[in-house]
Parts: structure tokens; sequence; C-alpha cells
């Protein structure tokens, strides 16, 4: 089996994802855990992206791109929502990261 | 006409939810319960229709699959719309007198009826839509309306609750959005009915269902991925901890019930049941164990919930014996409808339960189980809400819980997996355990004479309601059956009723 510019997309998109996980649970402070949502978003986008032309002597398939977007629209709407939360809890109690005995 | 049916439990709550934010706060109440009431009059006809023409499929806007996006609605479906709407009735009305008490108006309530609204609307979305990308928006709009609610009271640590749901709700949908995209790449369709025809056991789709199936028990919190559960249940208003441990866990459960059946039955395997069936297991006993441990009444509840969301997980090593070849076992129907059943019967128990616990933390100002001694003689309605709830968590007869687990029960049988069946025992006696703990306390007697605030009536008419439903529902097991058999894929196996399940 050789490998294919849609392979190296697929792996570097599986790395990213790979970050992305790490970040979430690994990381303590909430914005780092908020951009490393968005690192697992980033990973999804580029594989759909890379699907698109899977075949260069095709026309790219725009169905994934609508994807994309309609994603991209989603994503930045959930990254404002944390974003604002985590300020908000950071208002009221002066916390950056979760804390031992945070679950009431 | 059909295409209005199936379009109006989607259409109604989202229009609704648009007007809502342009009304006053005090119109809100008002306009959401007329609101809830139309939606739910809108699921009865399309149940109605289904039962009579079997399934309903509408394009949306004219346009078919694979460009379009297509809405489809069967038995089980059904059972699911009429599920929220059942459950979400009565939570309304609790909400509006809950969120109108001088003690709790403050914090942002007047956005309740918007939020919950379009988080009705996206559950019903999820019910509706046959389209992986569809789906995926829908996942988000639930994710990001339920954690909206959870924080809805302002307190630390509901906010604090409430962003460890956001971020785990985020890795879930984004694991499923990795997944969606493996399979657009792999078949070119995202729609249910094709990809069924084409999945294959190949490693892409391997894969991909794995991405998928981690990111949706993220969010149904199935034991280990459930650590974000009990924080944001706990610490949110009572009518919304009811909504999100009865309905919202159940939205993502359905869409992997959903595409367990429809889409991935061949790339499944024998092994992939079992351990499906495993971690339920062990949630089954950890959630129930840790439930027993909490000095919290809100905490109990919000752990009980994985618990028994640990028994909606038994279903799938049961009927995937299907694909080994064993396709005709009579068992198929008891797990299928055993574990529907489950959903159900949680669904009503457990919004009655975290209701009625909600009316002792407002009675009491406390949230100590030790607080509520003699709860039966001060607030006798409500503790028979706690109690009928129980009894169906446990799964004594005749509840709705009962013949859940009675049909796993008897499908682990039949099928010769009879390891889950002291799984199933063993969580029966754990919940059985914290339900008499609280009414040993509920019936002991008064040491002082400790007065309890005024609790409005309508509260413990609302919990007492959704109690009753849970045990109710057992004996409707009938017209349930019926509904879930349209269009089921274990449906010409055998009739059930034969199997002698009826109560």
């Amino acid at each position: 089996m050789s490998v294919e510019t849609h392979d190296i997309y697929m792996v570097a998109a599986g790395l990213v994802f790979a970050v992305g996980l790490g970040g979430v649970f690994l990381c303590r402070h909430f914005f780092r855990k908020i951009i490393a949502t968005k690192m697992l978003g980033a990973a999804a986008f580029l594989l759909l992206v890379s699907v698109s032309r899977r075949d260069a002597l095709d026309a790219p398939d725009p169905v994934p791109h609508a994807m994309v977007i309609t994603g991209i629209v989603v994503a930045v709407s959930a990254s404002a929502f944390a974003l604002a939360l985590a300020r908000r809890i950071r208002a009221e109690t002066g916390q950056s990261t979760f804390e031992e005995g945070d679950a009431p | 006409m059909s295409g209005l049916l199936v379009t109006l439990p989607l259409i109604l709550p989202i229009v609704g939810a648009l007007v809502c934010l342009f009304l006053p706060a005090r119109a809100r109440p008002w306009f959401g319960l007329a609101a809830s009431l139309a939606i739910t009059l809108a699921v009865l006809a399309l149940a109605r229709a289904t039962v009579l023409s079997g399934e309903l499929t509408h394009s949306l806007g004219g346009w078919a699959p694979p460009l379009g996006i297509a809405l489809r609605v069967d038995g089980l479906a059904c059972v699911f719309l009429l599920l929220t709407a059942f459950v979400g009735l009565p939570v309304g009305v609790y909400a509006a007198k809950y969120f109108a008490l001088p003690a709790e108006a403050k914090g942002e309530a007047f956005l309740f009826w918007p939020l919950w609204l379009f988080l009705w609307a996206a559950m019903n979305g999820i019910y509706l839509s046959v389209d992986l990308f569809n789906l995926y928006v829908v996942i988000e709009v639930l994710g990001i309306s339920a954690v909206a609610l959870a924080i809805l009271s302002g307190r630390p640590a509901a906010l604090l609750g409430g962003l460890r749901y956001l971020l785990a709700a985020l890795v879930g949908s984004m694991a499923y959005l990795l997944g969606v995209a493996l399979i657009y790449g792999s078949f070119g369709t995202l729609d249910l009915t094709l990809l069924g025809a084409l999945a294959d056991t190949g490693f892409t789709t391997r894969l991909a269902l794995s991405l998928i199936l981690t990111g949706l028990l993220v969010k149904t919190a199935l034991f280990p991925l459930h650590f974000w559960l009990p924080s944001a249940h706990a610490s949110a208003d009572p009518p919304v901890s009811a909504i999100l441990s009865s309905l919202v866990v159940k939205a993502s459960f359905y869409l992997i019930l959903r595409l367990w059946v429809d889409v991935f039955d061949a790339t499944l395997t024998y092994a992939i049941g079992q351990a499906m069936g495993a971690l339920g297991a062990v949630a089954v006993v950890w959630g129930s164990y840790q439930a027993l441990r909490q000095k919290s009444l809100k905490l109990m509840v919000a752990h009980s919930t994985v618990g028994q969301v640990g028994y909606l997980f038994l279903l799938f090593p049961l009927i995937t014996v299907a694909y080994e070849g064993l396709g005709d076992s009579p068992w198929l129907v008891h797990a299928w409808t055993g574990g529907i059943y489950q959903a159900l019967a949680h669904g009503f128990a457990k919004a009655a339960m975290f209701l009625a616990v909600g009316i002792f933390v407002l009675a009491t100002g406390t949230d100590d189980r030790e607080s509520i001694v003699n709860m039966v003689g001060r607030l006798p309605m409500t503790t028979f809400a706690f109690a009928l709830a129980g009894v169906s968590l446990i799964g004594l007869p005749p509840s709705g819980g009962f013949v859940a687990k009675w049909m796993l029960l008897k499908a682990a049988f039949s099928s010769g997996q009879w390891w889950w069946a002291p799984m199933v025992l063993w969580g029966s006696f754990l919940t059985a355990g914290y339900v008499f703990m609280i009414l040993r306390v509920a019936f002991a007697p008064s040491r002082g004479s400790d007065r309890l605030r005024p609790v409005p009536r309508v509260l413990e008419a609302a919990a007492l309601a959704l109690g009753i439903g849970a045990i109710l529902i057992g004996f409707r097991a009938e017209e349930i059956l019926t509904l879930i058999d349209i269009e089921s894929p274990f449906a010409d196996l055998v009739d059930p009723n034969e199997g002698g399940i009826s109560p």
C-alpha cells in the first residue's frame, strides 16, 4: 500500500486530535483546556477538507466544505460560551483551574 | 400533511424559544407552558399517525438524500419524543412556579424558558434526524443549551460544574465529528439509511465507529466517562437537574442505539457488544455504590443516574448476538424492549426524584441527607413521589423499572449470557439501599420542632405526577410495546406478549 497525500492528512489530523485530547485532560488552566478543544475541532476540519478531494482528477466535493463552515460557526459559538463561562468563574471565585473538592 | 406532522416537533420549540426571547420575563412562563402543551399535542398527533401508517419520512425543502436532509420517524423515535414531552410538561409546570418563588427569582432564571425550548428542539432533532452531520449540529445545540441551563443559578459550584460539563461535551462532539469525517471520506454519504447498506468491517469504518461511540459515550456519561455528570447535575436548579438527568443523557443514548442497529450492524462484533455491556455493568454497581455513600441529597440522585445509565448498556451485548448468526432468537425482542423500557422508566423516575429532592431542599434550606426527618408527616405528597420513583429505580413490581429489569434478566438467561443477571440484581440491591436509607430518615420521628418553609402545592403535584408516571408505564406496557415494534429491527421475530412479560 503506497502512502498517498490523503493518508498524510489523515495521520496529521490524528496527531492534532491526540495533542488536543492531551491538552484537555492534562492542562490545568481553563484557557488552555478551551484552546485544546479548538485543536480537536481543527483536526476534524482538516480531515473533512482533505476528504473533499481524494482524487486529483476529480473536481472537489463541496459538501465537506459546507460541513466545515457549519462546524466552524458552531465551534466559535461554543468556545465563546466556554470563554465567557471561564471569565465568570474567575470573577466570582478567582479560580482559573479546577481544584480537588470543587464538586459541590 | 405528514411532512408538517414530522417537522412540527422541531419547528414549534425553535419558534417558541425565539419568540420567548422577546417576551417580558413575566409573560415567559405562560407562553412557555402554552408552547410545551402545543409541542406535546404535536408529538401525540405524530405518534398517532405513526401507529396508523407506519414509518414516516420527510425530506426538508423537497431535497431527497443524499443531497438533502431527511427526517424520519419510527416507533423508537416516537417513544423518545413522547418521553420528552410527558416528562417535559410536568417539569415545566414545576419550573414556572419554582422560578417565581421570591428566594429563587434571582440569577438568570428568566432565561429558563428560551433555553429549555431550544434544548427540547435539539432533543426532538436527534430523534427525527437521519443525517450524521445534521445530528452533529443538533448535538452541539443540545450540549450548549444544556450547559447554559445548568449554570442558570449563577452559584460558583454550578459554574464550575457547568464548565466541566461543557468541556466534556465539546470533547465528545469533536470525537463524533472526526468519526463522521472518516465515514464521509469512505462512503461519500451521511444519510443513515444509505450508510446502513454500505458499512463494512474495514479498518476505517471500525475507527470511525469507535470515535463516534466514544464521543457519544462521554455525553451519555457511561462509566468511566461519567466524571462530569455528578457535579453538573447536582449543582443545577431542581427542574434543570430533572431535565438533564432524565432526558438529556437519553438523547445521546438514543443516538448510540440508532447507529448500533441501523448503521453499524455489519461492523459490530460479539466483543464490542460484550465490552459495552461490561462498562454498563460496572457503571450499575459503581454509580449505585457512590449514590449510597453520598451525604448530599442531590449528589446522591446524580450518582444514581450514573448507575441507572449503566442498565441501558446491558442492552447492547444482548442484541449484538443477532449479528453472529443467531438472527432470529426470541430474546432479542426482550432485550430490545427491556432497554427501551429502562430509558422510559428512568426518565420518569429520575425527574420525579430530582423534583422531590428539590422540594425537600426548598423546605429545609439544606441539602443534607439527615435533614429530612419526619418528611412523611410534614410533606407526605413529596415523600410519596420520592418513594414511587424509588420503587421504579429499584425495579419492584408493578413499576416501569420492573418491566425493564425483568425483560433484561429474561433476555440474559435465554441468550445464555447469564453473567449480566447478577449485575442487574446487585444494582437493584444497592439502589434499594440508598432509596430505603432516605425513606428511613423521612419516616423517623421529628426530634425538635424545626419549621419548614412553605412549599407551593403545584411543585408537589408535579413531582407526584412524574412518580405516578414511573409506576403507570408498567401497567400500560401493551400500548408502549405496540409503539416500540413499529419498524423495530426485531419486530417480526416474536410477539413479546407471548413470553409472559405482563406484570
